[in-house]
């Protein structure tokens, strides 16, 4: 008779065994690396996030100074026809004086004392300012002569000082501005004519010169990556949709499909900024399109785009049980079919998400812009249509934040980082897009 | 095996459907059928046996050239459809599945309703004129597939939400709503179960009213129960060919004998 204890000669189940512990720990030990892992992604993420949200949400709100200005007639309509020919003749130059007669009567008014002349008081306001008004007069010739009330944009340094950026101390050795000027402002915040408000013009606007960052906006660059994006879509989608589907399904399997695969996935790891000397060397050079031009730009963000649909559009297809090919091949219908009405539909949630991923790609892309002129100072305003659109010149966003980036005035760089959470919003919500499409037409079978 | 259930044989002769002489099949440099010569006839049902691997599947997707897909596969020989070459260079592929439909091994319906996995081969061989033709040919196909009364509530359903069995009666409902002259069916109940089986057999048995059906099967006594003729194939050789009865209780060859005994396979 064997005791219990015989039967256990393989070891107790009760008892690990040293292997069986050796194991354990080992998966255990695995499990921790995994989130160790994804503990320090996640703090990056942090860190990042917080970053770019603390010094770039500042450029979302700028410093607007309310004036009365009276707009005399003797210095904008001397003839006094209303004719705007004559009222277009009288440059900033010319209201520049408005201004400054408006900024002493103000702080005559409310009884601040200042050291500064009136020609020193007006350097609080943007330089942008006279423009301003020169616009208004023009676009409303018959204010001549009534005092209105303007909000001025402040300049970036005053615009500084109200969010702490500039402060008496760090004026010490800065011409444009002097330590009256922040008391200046300090009496008009408590009389309440500077305000710090929502800026949308950060959004919509066009950028700026150097000397007037307060003014510059992200909008005419967002045409821009909009324009290029729908370039990339009428064209890399198509053209790469198809050659997936041709590759896929009909090309017979041989080497010189082989060459080509092993091409096409080698182009997906091309650097981007070849892509953009190939753009130069043959869209402008060659073909002589625009330079600077969205169109341009679409392009060769095309070629680099075309491989990543291709590569996700072919994995998608491949992916459809061959199950289904054969059942629709064998009630008759011809490849195309086969391809068009059941393949395909199978294969959209997939070809969608590899399309919106190489266009969020395309979208953050900054180097190929370089070599083709999409990157520096484009004043311009919003283009009229859409052909100008495609082919004037224009900026993208990547570019515009990299441009900002490099100037020197510190204001620049708040709006860098400001444009880089209208940038990161963008591809969020484009992705966004390709979850909820990817939900939408995912079907089992 | 003597004791066994048979169908009732039709001895008399028929019109021959598709005549296949001298076939051989190569995947590359494997030879998968050798020489193959069967009649299939017109109104029967011919079953294919054989151990796994013996080629039966390969010669039955030869017989609507579903075998074009595979690039390394070749077919030499003559496989005539009522004496016509189906690898004539003037045959389109697309008109003579029309004609030659298939069931698969495992249920295949389209990620659509039940109405348009059936409604999809009429639709694209343009059978119907109007919604209301095409409605009539739906239910004509699932009637006749046996599995019309337990959908017809639900024809918007998706197909690929149906129990397995009624996954492949709608295969099926969707081959013979095209009205094809020949059914090819590649192990159809190897995925179901028995009753799902007896379904399909009861199924084919009618269907034999209309079409010619060419059945693959791993089951004997599928073989016995709904075929009228029986081909053995052994190592992509057809090795005999004849009445089922006789093929069960009589075979010619000793290799057919080893295997419908059990002895290889």
């Amino acid at each position: 008779m064997k005791t219990s204890l015989d039967r256990h000669s393989g070891g107790s189940l009760l008892m690990q065994s040293t292997r069986t512990k050796r194991r354990n720990a080992a998966e255990t030990r695995f499990k921790l690396y995994g989130i160790a892992a994804i503990a320090v992604s996640l703090l990056m993420l942090m860190v990042l996030l917080t970053t770019i949200v603390s010094k770039g949400l500042g450029a979302y709100q700028q410093t607007f100074i309310t004036l009365q200005v009276e707009l005399l007639e003797k210095k904008l309509d001397k003839k006094g026809n209303r004719n705007l020919t004559d009222i277009k003749k009288v440059s900033t130059f010319g209201y520049a004086p408005l201004i400054k007669a408006s900024i002493t009567e103000t702080v005559e008014e409310l009884g601040i004392v200042t050291g500064l002349k009136a020609k020193q008081m007006a350097g609080i306001l943007s330089k942008g300012a006279a423009a301003q008004l020169r616009d208004y007069v023009i676009a409303n010739p018959g204010r001549i002569g009534d005092t209105v009330q303007f909000r001025f944009l402040a300049t970036s340094r005053v615009d500084g000082y109200l969010k702490g950026r500039v402060s008496r101390s760090s004026i010490e050795n800065d011409k444009s501005i002097a330590p009256e000027h922040l008391d200046l402002v300090d009496s008009l915040i408590e009389a309440g004519l500077i305000e710090k408000t929502f800026n949308i013009d950060f959004i919509i606007g066009a950028d700026a010169s150097d000397q007037r960052p307060e003014a510059a906006g992200m909008g005419v660059s967002i045409l821009g990556s909009l324009s290029m994006v729908l370039v990339v879509l009428a064209l890399a989608l198509p053209i790469g949709v198809g050659a997936s589907i041709y590759l896929e399904e009909f090309a017979p399997k041989n080497w010189v499909t082989d060459v080509i695969e092993v091409n096409i996935s080698n182009l997906a790891a091309v650097p981007s900024i070849v892509f953009g000397i190939l753009g130069l060397a043959v869209f402008i050079n060659y073909m002589h399109l625009p330079m600077s031009a969205p169109l341009v730009g679409g392009l060769v963000l095309t070629l680099m785009t075309l491989p990543t649909i291709i590569i996700s559009t072919r994995a998608a297809l491949s992916a459809v049980p061959p199950s289904i090919r054969d059942a629709a091949l064998g009630v008759g219908a011809s490849p195309m079919q086969t391809v068009f009405h059941h393949v395909l539909p199978l294969a959209a949630p997939g070809i969608l998400t590899g399309t919106i991923i190489g266009l969020a790609q395309a979208l953050g892309e900054t180097a190929p812009l370089l070599l083709i002129g999409m990157v520096g100072f484009v004043a311009s305003n919003a283009p009229d249509s859409i052909a100008s659109g495609l082919l004037s010149p224009n900026s993208a966003m990547p570019a515009q934040i990299y441009e900002w980036a490099k100037r020197a005035d510190p204001a620049f760089y708040e709006r860098a980082w400001g444009g880089i959470i209208l940038l990161l919003l963008f591809l969020v919500s484009m992705n966004l897009v390709a979850v909820i499409l990817r939900r939408r037409f995912e079907r089992r079978w | 095996m003597n004791d066994m259930t048979l169908t009732e044989r039709n001895v008399d002769i028929k019109d021959i459907k598709i005549a296949a002489s001298n076939v051989q099949v190569h995947y590359g440099e494997t030879h998968a059928i050798k020489d193959v010569n069967v009649s299939i006839e017109d109104k029967t049902v011919t079953a294919f046996i054989g151990p796994s691997g013996c080629g039966k599947s390969t010669f039955l997707r030869c017989l609507n050239r579903m075998n074009d897909t595979i690039q390394t596969c070749s077919v030499k020989g003559n496989i005539l459809l009522d004496g016509e070459d189906i690898y004539d260079k003037r045959v389109d592929v697309v008109q003579l599945r029309a004609k030659v439909g298939m069931v698969f091994q495992k249920p295949n319906p389209f990620p659509k309703s039940i109405y348009d996995n059936v409604a999809y081969g009429p639709k694209i061989h343009g059978m119907a004129r109007g919604k209301s033709e095409l409605d009539e040919i739906v239910e004509k196909a699932l009637r006749r597939a046996a599995i019309w009364e337990e959908v017809k509530d639900r024809l918007n359903a998706p197909g690929t939400g149906l129990s397995g069995g009624q996954q492949q009666r709608l295969c099926i409902a969707r081959a013979v709503a095209t009205e094809p002259e020949v059914l090819l069916m590649d192990e159809p109940c190897s995925a179901l179960d028995p009753i799902a089986t007896a379904q399909v057999e009861e199924l084919i048995d009618e269907l034999r009213q209309r079409f010619s059906v060419v059945i693959v099967t791993h089951s004997m006594q599928q073989a016995a129960r709904v075929s009228q003729k029986t081909a053995f194939f052994h190592l992509g050789s057809l090795v005999e060919f004849g009445e089922t009865g006789q093929i069960f209780t009589n075979p010619n060859d000793p290799r057919t004998e080893s295997y419908i005994t059990g002895r290889i396979g």
